[in-house]
């Protein structure tokens, strides 16, 4: 196990072959951690921006300072009103909700070895909004307590299903083979889902924003009830960074460094189940969000899940903060779902990142 | 995973049942088991008689459904009604306006539809080299929509201008996705990833369009995109119908280049065929195709990506069967409207639910069953 935390330390150098004395980058360790921390300050600072925007834009904007001082010093107006009725629950909103999904995608990724791998590509969330749709089309009731158990039977079944279709057989799958097959799978469960609510329009009338996800007029309720199973699902990513890191190396030099393979694999899909099936129940399919975040994420801190995962948190919720922001203004005085909006900024990114000339394996 | 076709092609006529998916492979053809050649006089004919056995199959599925589409629905209309109206002299004049300007266009339309659906989808799974390579999954379908859209949110166009709109948005698609997955050569697997984003973007396009039209505009945008023979008449099946009439002229014409590309640009430029022009000809005519069809009936998901495999499935044909999956995109597209209309009955579903449902079962299907057999 000792070895293990050691890797896990220095995968960069352990996927290199190169015995941890000798000089690998061109960056020594110690300035190699010092630009980590300067990462880790500027998506702060990054993530702090979009927190005040969310505040702050809207179909009624309020300006910067002003929201800032409502903040914390409420004083009964309309802006006031406005401010701590709507706009502070969806931030809360988006940032638990933000960063399930940035986690979940690194996860995938990093399970599947694959930079393709996003919980909506991959049609997990495809699989949870369809359970979602199911189930409130069966019993006629839309509350999240019964729905959310549905989500994560819906979302475990797509993982489990992407997951034998991407790793089990004798051939490594190539991220192409994985990619495509997640399409497919997604496409079909998408099409299924729009059958059931089309089919039940009546019981779906109140479901239509969440159908294209959406954050508006998200409930404390609902993120009291997702924000335990996503915190678990949080805390569970973060405890595996260490076993895939060791992972990365290729299944059998992880067993040989002492790994329990199987049980890291149960467990990371539990992780992307419970983040994915409650990011899903909350706010309806959202994707594309994994996809990009863990890749920037290791553009800015390299390839040890530790600070992947981390980064992928602030990151995440980032993206949904602007995402949701851009959602709110792209077509005032309406707005449109954030759904839409994140893969109208995510999709071009998978274009991009499938035109380079070869897709590596992670 | 769906096969990728290519690896396929050193094991020709070995393949067992079920395994002929992949476009361009199959059978060579020496044993020559299951043809017949009809000859009168210099002309002959070669066909495989399990594929025409199949074929008038399907033409009798075809006409039964259509039958019992006429037959059926919130108005009961017996045989010897539709006879009559057939006939022109059917007594009751409501009756005979249901089966010729109501039921009639729609089931003529659903057959244009499922066809030129068919047709463009083998077209493109040939020319791609790959099963997955259908114009839905590869976003051209959605760019088609997106220009019909835009025709209808912006300049509220009428049938022709719709039409149009979907060509251009399905060609500037297609360029789209072509010039950013060319790599020196042909793209192969990364043209099917870059149209997978692009249609993901487009789709994102799409709803933007639907929910920033004005309203009356948008009520129609949102029916239309739902995929509906609904409101179909005779002027826009005429006019649909006579453009797809000229498209099969050109398939026919460049049928021979297809069949020799199957096997790959370099036997076909062997075989004396001009592969690059015929690429381009060809690609034009499967968009083309797909747009008349999407401007008819809004965007019908999975009858371009399903037809051709189930025809490949039950002929076990070499190279492209496109006349069966002309006939079995019809089959598939009548008898799902007929579904659409009947099962929840007197609501009415969209065509294009329907297909996009049992297109998605067949796809996990299929998924599953290459996973399992991937496994042994």
């Amino acid at each position: 196990m000792r070895i293990v935390r050691k890797l896990a330390r220095e995968p960069f150098r352990a996927r290199m072959n190169v015995s941890p004395g000798e000089a690998v980058s061109s960056a020594p360790p110690f300035k190699r951690n010092r630009l980590r921390w300067f990462s880790l300050i500027g998506v702060c600072v990054v993530l702090l921006s979009a927190v005040l925007f969310s505040l702050s834009f809207g179909s009624k904007d309020i300006a910067l300072g002003q929201a800032w001082v409502l903040l914390f010093f409420p004083d009964g107006s309309v802006a006031s009103t406005v401010l701590h009725e709507l706009r502070v629950p969806r931030t809360h909103m988006a940032l638990v909700v933000g960063s399930a999904l940035g986690v979940a995608g690194a996860l995938m990724q990093s399970l599947t070895r694959n930079p393709l791998a996003d919980p909506g590509i991959l049609g997990i969330n495809a699989g949870a909004s369809l359970a979602v749709v199911l189930s409130v089309a069966l019993t006629g009731m839309g509350s999240i307590r019964i729905y959310l158990w549905f989500a994560f039977l819906g979302a475990a079944l797509a993982s489990v299903g992407v997951y034998l279709l991407g790793a089990a057989g004798r051939q490594q799958v190539t991220p192409t083979r994985l990619a495509l097959a997640g399409v497919a799978i997604s496409a079909a469960l998408s099409a299924l889902t729009e059958a059931v609510v089309l089919a039940n329009q009546v019981v779906f009338n109140e479901f239509r924003l969440w159908v294209a996800g959406s954050l508006e007029g998200r409930s404390y309720d609902i993120l009291l009830t997702v924000l335990p199973f996503i915190a678990l699902g949080l805390l569970l990513a973060l405890a595996l960074a260490p076993a895939l890191n060791a992972l990365a190396l290729g299944v059998e030099k992880g067993r040989s460094l002492g790994v329990n393979v199987r049980r890291t694999q149960v467990l990371t899909i539990t992780a992307v189940t419970l983040l994915c099936g409650a990011a899903t129940a909350a706010m309806g399919p959202v994707g594309f969000v994994g996809l990009a975040v863990p890749f920037l994420a290791r553009g800015l801190v390299g390839s040890d899940q530790r600070w992947v995962f981390v980064l992928s948190v602030l990151l995440g919720m980032a993206w949904l903060l602007y995402a949701d922001v851009i959602a709110r203004v792209i077509v005032r005085p309406e707005e449109i779902q954030v759904g839409i909006v994140a893969a109208l900024i995510g999709a071009p990114f998978f274009v991009a990142l499938v035109r380079r000339r070869k897709i590596p394996a992670l | 995973m769906v096969k990728h076709a290519g690896a396929k092609r050193g094991q020709t006529g070995s393949s067992g049942r079920g395994r002929s998916v992949g476009t361009g492979c199959g059978q060579t053809g020496s044993s020559g088991r299951g043809r017949s050649v009809i000859r009168l006089g210099a002309v002959s004919l070669r066909f495989e008689r399990r594929g025409l056995f199949v074929m008038v199959l399907l033409v009798l599925g075809i006409l039964a459904v259509s039958l019992a589409s006429l037959l059926i629905g919130d108005y009961g209309i017996s045989f010897d009604e539709v006879l009559a109206s057939f006939m022109g002299t059917a007594t009751d004049r409501l009756v005979a306006f249901f089966v010729m300007d109501v039921r009639l266009p729609r089931i003529v339309a659903g057959i244009l539809v499922g066809a030129a659906l068919g047709v463009s989808g083998a077209l493109f799974q040939t020319l791609s080299d790959n099963p997955l390579g259908s114009p839905d999954i590869i976003g051209f379908t959605k760019g088609a929509a997106t220009g019909a859209l835009v025709v209808i949110v912006v300049f509220s166009g009428g049938t022709v201008a719709l039409s149009l709109g979907a060509i251009a948005g399905g060609l500037l698609t297609a360029a789209l996705v072509y010039g950013l997955s060319w790599h020196r050569g042909a793209p192969g697997y990364r043209l099917v990833l870059v149209g997978i984003g692009i249609g993901a973007t487009l789709g994102a396009v799409n709803s933007l369009l639907v929910v920033k039209a004005p309203l009356g505009n948008a009520e129609m945008a949102i029916h239309w995109m739902a995929g509906s023979l609904n409101a179909s008449t005779w002027n826009e099946v005429a006019l649909t119908g006579a453009v797809l009439a000229v498209l099969a002229a050109v398939v026919c014409w460049q049928y021979r280049a297809l069949g020799a590309m199957a096997y790959g640009d370099d036997s076909a430029i062997v075989l004396g065929v001009r592969a690059e022009r015929s690429r381009l000809i060809l690609m034009f005519t499967g968009i083309m195709l797909m747009s008349m069809a999407i401007s008819l009936a809004g965007p019908i998901s999975f009858v371009a990506l399903v037809a051709p495999h189930l025809i490949k499935r039950i002929t076990r044909t070499a190279g492209t069967a496109l006349v069966g999956a002309a006939l079995m995109g019809s089959l598939l597209v009548v008898s799902s409207d007929l579904v659409a209309r009947r099962i929840f009955a007197p609501n009415e579903l969209a065509v294009g639910v329907v297909t996009g449902s049992l297109g998605g079962i067949y796809l996990i299907a299929l998924l599953a069953f290459e996973w399992r057999r991937r496994r042994q």
